[in-house]
């Protein structure tokens, strides 16, 4: 077998690449449907039904895919440096927690101001949660991953004190959950009658500033060039050190945002549960976007579409939910092999 | 009956076809030179010998017997044996470890290292390699990890030993040991494939040369009825002319490192340190070239010139400022072009496109960017193209992909970026490694036309002959040391050879030290 | 400090430090072999799931514990020689690969759990391994009861270290798998195949992380819940750090960290009223950054750490 780059990449095959990594994943994922003894094709039409077939089950993706947007942003702008982020788990829990500290009465402006400002205490929490393993990699060279892993554990051990302790709602009846943001902090409805809000606004914007500065931005240069040849952008004068502190930074801060974006946004207070493992799910809402902030808005609600669907498929046909996790982790690695197959050809003798 | 013979071998990469319907063959006692320019497909054809690629066309025999396609070990099994220009050791790992790798069975529940260490040691005393078996590679001298190469050839009982660039990394009288070696191997019934683009080394090793051309064999000619002049036309096509360097007065001094030392903090070197009180001034109109064998602090040096290393004692002056603790964004602010030793892991981003590669060293100054954020892609664009047409790079214009360009246009890139803000002094590292005859002679013109406007040039080079040709004085490097400086119109090359393996200067002719480093107060003005 | 000293001398303490330290001895000597072939495995956190998983499930589908063991090990494999076709075949991310390797294999063994067990509200239980006493030995004051009244899996994972070390330092299998790890050049231009090298390393290392966690599921407990490896395959990757990559020191490794814990929980028993017990939980990650820190600066890794090799790509 011989792997061979191509000279030029044709723009189709990029643009079909997450086509089939997500047509493969859906292939291997109906393997588990009929293991169960389920059919296939029902299944899936059931799946697709309940993420987009009513007005409720459609801003339920929607809802959905606002985490989702901001944690797949955080991984795409730090994938995009090779800072390998896979804290947003535990960086989103922070700017949750920020949120609840300053949103749960200690400060009270107009919503005008508030919003902005739970949300900015959202992104700096989540950064400063990035700053520990980003210094240990710029100074010390200790491997991101790792402690980035390691330290989504000891944050939600962290804000499960709080939540048990000093954040505690008294009126919770013994639930670990804290109190609740008060009114000016909580974003608006976006659609009557739905959990839909305000957040999915922020999300789009999100996306559009992190593409402009991406491709406009002598800040978004300095990220590509040293995420694809770190040594030739120190040697052209970029500070590498600098850049990619400052990637982990936005990177943390946009993980921040989503979480604030779930507690001031969707639920109103604070549990250990926000997060069914969004900053995971983030990464592979990143590589199926193929680290790019515009196409995370569609990966981001493909994937939500496949949670929202595999809530009520399960609840109709006796599918474990699990398929949907499953098949994220499939389009996670189906993403890379068809990626690689737009740079790359194959061929065997 | 030929040992080996070579049958219509083509290779292709992509669309480049590095071997083009090859056939030569070898007898007994033969050295064959493989001689050819940088990317002639030297390297491809003796890696699809060794196995490691698979030819498209073709096949290969030995002794008759066809020997299989893209196996290595069917390689070694038939004979051959491989010295790569790239050692391929690991560095971590004993002599003995190295070159036991792969003599016994992977399922073998131990192993027999008293017989091995036996068996090297006897092949150390025959063909007179000496080395330690139980030395850590890493410990080891550039000279010894290739007798280690050999060795490991030898102990698979090679017949045929393929060496790539030998000397690339030897001292001139490193390399003369290394052709005794051979000449008692070939005495001994080896074969040698002896690859190199050094006219007179293939002139004193070889009996018989096959000349490459952009994969083609292009001519084949016994060695006695060859001389320099018919092979260089042989190898590039036509005759070469090399820039002269015109007599020129000095200017004032631009770059001038006092004393500067940098020690090695990393853990597992021998604690020599990287630059050991060097003293170096380059001034206008002058080429100064830095000789050396790779590896003795070259490379820190280069890193010290381009920012990206901080002197541990000592100072670094540029045009009169002391710029010891700058950063490599102020270097090149103040008035230096770098040129990388290594195009593609420092020079460019290969992957980012050729008008971005232009400005990566001007992000935050107008007109790239305004007000140092928002880049005026624009702008941009209308200086790559004038850059692209002022130093003829070949490309589809300034929106493709870097990595695609062929090595010399990306050095003419390279070339552009750092030379069209008239830097006052050029850090060229290795400036035309790799590249063929036309490229050498573009990169060398720039250069001279560099020194003519006035600009202080530093020239990093392992080629001798390349510093001959273009320098006003040579000094050498060796473990951290580094020598005044000579008028290379003194000096010999045998004198620099003496000097590249650490012998001091008395060997060398005091009459010709006419212009050392630490004389700067003579041509203050 | 009285109550830490007691603690110390009790063995009680020192077999809980063994019981704990089985697992990760078996994930870490995983690890440290795929990182000495040159392959970073991430997927270890799903792999150790799977495991956990797949192990108990066998037994309570009837199947005896040996086989279940052999089970895990047989998808650990597996799941290793996924990882190697992306990784050392496709010279894919060694990082993105593992990240989705646990997703799929954490999600997968969740799935077919709940498939195969729809109703369990609480989990269900087998019979898991007994403690074995070695004859003699286990009779041993202190020494006897902490590391001769154990679990079989609990000696396979204490005898693997020093085969582990024979079989890297003085076999020739061994000296390749590092040289693999070192430059996979060398390795090629002696005939070896990098690749099968790499693979072999990386399914043989995976299977011993699906053993860890079958160990969880089948020795120290005997149920599965979700989220029961907790981490514990991250902290193997800090411990493979923290060792240096040598097994013998992986081994001192694992067990320092495995007293604290330990040490930890009985702690907690004690100063549990003036410390919340977050912060104790909070203590085997911190240890293992910390563990990290200390020695990123002083190891030298596997050279070739992280760099697919392609086999006849022009360099």
């Amino acid at each position: 077998m011989q792997i061979e780059p191509r000279e030029h990449v044709a723009p189709w095959r990029i643009a079909f690449a997450p086509v089939a990594a997500v047509f493969v994943s859906l292939l291997l994922g109906s393997v588990l449907i009929l293991w169960v003894g389920a059919p296939v094709l029902e299944a899936y039409v059931l799946l697709v039904k309940g993420a987009v077939g009513s007005s409720f089950a459609l801003t339920e993706t929607l809802t959905r895919s606002i985490p989702l947007i901001f944690t797949g942003l955080a991984a795409t702008i730090a994938f995009r440096a090779k800072f390998y982020n896979i804290g947003a788990e535990g960086q989103l829990y922070c700017g949750a927690l920020a949120a609840t500290f300053f949103g749960t009465g200690l400060i009270t402006l107009p919503p005008l101001l508030m919003i902005p400002f739970l949300m900015l205490v959202g992104a700096l929490a989540g950064g400063a949660a990035l700053a520990v393993p980003v210094m240990l990699k710029t100074h010390l060279k200790v491997d991101e991953v790792v402690t980035t892993l390691l330290l989504n554990f000891v944050i939600l051990l962290f804000v499960g004190y709080f939540l048990e302790g000093p954040l505690k709602d008294p009126m919770s009846m013994g639930w670990p959950q804290a109190e609740p943001i008060i009114d000016e902090g909580l974003f608006p409805s976006l659609v009557d009658k739905s959990r839909l809000h305000f957040g999915f606004i922020f999300a789009l914007i999100g996306s559009v500033l992190c593409w402009a500065m991406m491709r406009f931005t002598v800040w978004g240069y300095e990220i590509r060039a040293v995420g694809l040849n770190a040594s030739a952008a120190k040697f052209a004068g970029i500070n590498v050190n600098t850049t990619v502190i400052r990637t982990a930074l936005i990177s943390g801060g946009l993980a921040g945002i989503a979480g604030v974006s779930e507690v001031a946004g969707l639920k109103g207070y604070l549990t250990l549960d926000i997060s069914p493992g969004f900053g995971y799910t983030g990464i592979a809402v990143a590589m199926l976007a193929q680290l790019n902030p515009l196409a995370v808005i569609l990966s981001a609600l493909f994937i939500s579409m496949i949670y929202v669907g595999a809530d009520s498929m399960s609840r109709a046909i006796n599918i474990p939910t699990y398929i949907a996790d499953v098949l994220v982790g499939l389009s996670v690695l189906s993403i890379l092999v068809s990626v690689m197959l737009t740079r790359y050809r194959v061929r065997f003798r | 009956m030929a040992l080996l013979a070579f049958h219509n071998i083509t290779k292709r990469f992509g669309s480049l076809t590095a071997n083009d319907n090859i056939s030569f063959s070898l007898d007994k006692g033969e050295v064959i030179a493989l001689l050819g320019e940088n990317g002639a497909g030297k390297t491809t054809l003796m890696n699809i010998l060794y196995g490691h690629y698979t030819a498209d066309r073709g096949y290969i025999e030995v002794d008759g017997q066809k020997l299989p396609a893209g196996q290595t070990d069917a390689a070694i099994n038939a004979g051959i044996g491989m010295v790569h220009q790239h050692f391929t050791l690991a560095e971590n790992l004993t002599v003995l470890e190295n070159i036991m790798l792969g003599t016994e069975s992977l399922w073998s529940l131990g192993q027999k290292r008293a017989p091995a260490k036996a068996k090297l040691a006897q092949m150390s005393k025959d063909y007179g390699l000496k080395i330690n078996p139980d030395a850590r590679v890493a410990d080891l001298s550039v000279g010894e990890r290739q007798r280690v190469e050999i060795l490991k050839a030898l102990y698979r009982d090679a017949r045929v030993l393929i060496l790539d660039e030998p000397t690339a990394v030897l001292t001139p009288q490193e390399a003369d040991s290394l052709f005794k070696t051979l000449k008692s191997l070939t005495k001994e019934g080896f074969s040698i494939i002896f690859i190199s683009h050094k006219l007179h080394e293939i002139l004193a090793i070889s009996t018989r040369v096959e000349v490459l051309r952009r994969g083609k064999i292009v001519g084949s000619i016994e060695t006695e009825k060859a001389d320099r002049k018919l092979l260089a036309e042989m190898m590039v096509g036509r005759t070469v002319e090399r820039p002269v360097l015109e007599q020129m007065a000095i200017g004032k001094p631009i770059v001038v490192l006092d004393n500067v030392s940098i020690e090695d903090k990393s853990k597992d070197t021998s604690g020599i340190p990287k630059l050991n009180q060097i003293n170096l001034t380059v001034h206008q109109h002058e080429i100064v070239g830095i000789a050396g064998v790779a590896g003795n602090g070259q490379s820190t040096l280069a890193d010290l010139l381009s920012g990206l290393e901080k002197p541990d004692a000592g100072s670094f002056t540029l045009l009169g400022k002391e710029v010891t603790s700058a950063s490599p964004a102020d270097i090149v602010h103040r008035g230096v072009g770098r040129i990388p030793e290594d195009r593609h892991s420092s020079g460019v981003v290969g992957e980012m496109m050729l008008w971005e590669n232009l400005i990566s060293e001007d992000l935050r100054h107008t007109p790239v960017s305004k007000a140092g954020v928002l880049i005026d892609r624009k702008a941009c664009l209308e200086r790559a193209n004038k850059l692209i047409d002022a130093f003829d790079i070949r490309c589809e214009g300034p929106e493709a992909e870097t990595k695609l360009l062929s090595g010399g246009n990306m050095q003419k890139l390279i070339l552009a970026r750092a030379l069209s803000p008239k830097p006052d002094f050029i850090l060229a590292n290795q400036p035309v490694r790799g590249l063929d005859e036309g490229a050498i002679a573009y990169v060398h013109e720039q250069l001279l036309a560099a020194r003519k406007r006035g600009a202080a040039v530093l020239l990093i080079s392992e080629d001798l002959d390349e510093l001959f040709a273009l320098c006003d004085r040579i000094a050498v490097m060796y473990h951290g040391n580094l020598t005044p400086s000579y008028d290379a119109k003194t000096l010999t090359t045998a004198e620099v050879g003496l000097m590249m393996a650490g012998q001091q200067s008395e060997n060398v002719n005091h009459s010709s030290k006419t212009n050392s480093g630490n004389e700067e107060q003579s041509y203050a003005n | 400090m009285m109550d830490i000293l007691e603690i110390l001398v009790s063995a009680g303490f020192w077999a809980a430090t063994i019981r704990i330290v089985s697992p990760l001895i078996l994930g870490t000597l995983g690890e440290l072999i795929c990182e000495r072939a040159g392959v970073l495995n991430l997927g270890i956190e799903g792999i150790m799931t799977m495991g956990a998983m797949s192990g108990w499930m066998w037994v309570y589908m009837g199947g005896d514990l040996w086989t279940g063991v052999m089970f895990a090990a047989f998808l650990g494999l597996m799941f290793g020689l996924l990882h190697s076709i992306f990784t050392v075949y496709l010279g894919l991310s060694q990082h993105v690969t593992g990240i989705g390797i646990t997703l799929f294999a954490s999600s997968l063994s969740y799935y077919v759990y709940r498939m195969l067990l729809p109703d369990a509200t609480t989990p269900p239980k087998i019979e898991p391994f007994q403690v074995y006493e070695v004859p003699f030995l286990s009779e041993i004051p202190l020494i006897g009861e902490a590391l001769f009244s154990q679990t079989p899996l609990t000696y396979l994972a204490l005898i693997l270290v020093p085969i582990v070390w024979y079989v890297l330092y003085k076999t020739p299998l061994g000296l390749a798998v590092r040289m693999s790890g070192e430059n996979p050049m060398a390795v090629e231009a002696q005939g070896i195949n990098v690749l099968t090298i790499r693979t072999g390393a990386v399914m043989v290392g995976s299977a011993f992380m699906a053993v860890g966690g079958a160990f969880i599921t089948m020795s120290a407990f005997d149920a599965f819940f979700f989220g029961m490896i907790n981490g514990r395959g991250w902290i193997c990757i800090a411990l493979v750090i923290f060792a240096s990559w040598k097994p013998g020191k992986a081994l001192l490794g694992a067990l320092l960290f495995a007293g604290l814990d330990a040490l930890q929980v009985r702690a907690q028993q004690t100063a549990g009223a003036l410390i919340p017990y977050q912060f104790f939980l909070m203590m085997p990650y911190i240890l293992s950054i910390v563990a990290m820190v200390i020695m990123a600066r002083k190891a030298s890794y596997p050279k070739a750490l992280l760099v697919p090799f392609r086999r006849g790509e022009r360099t």
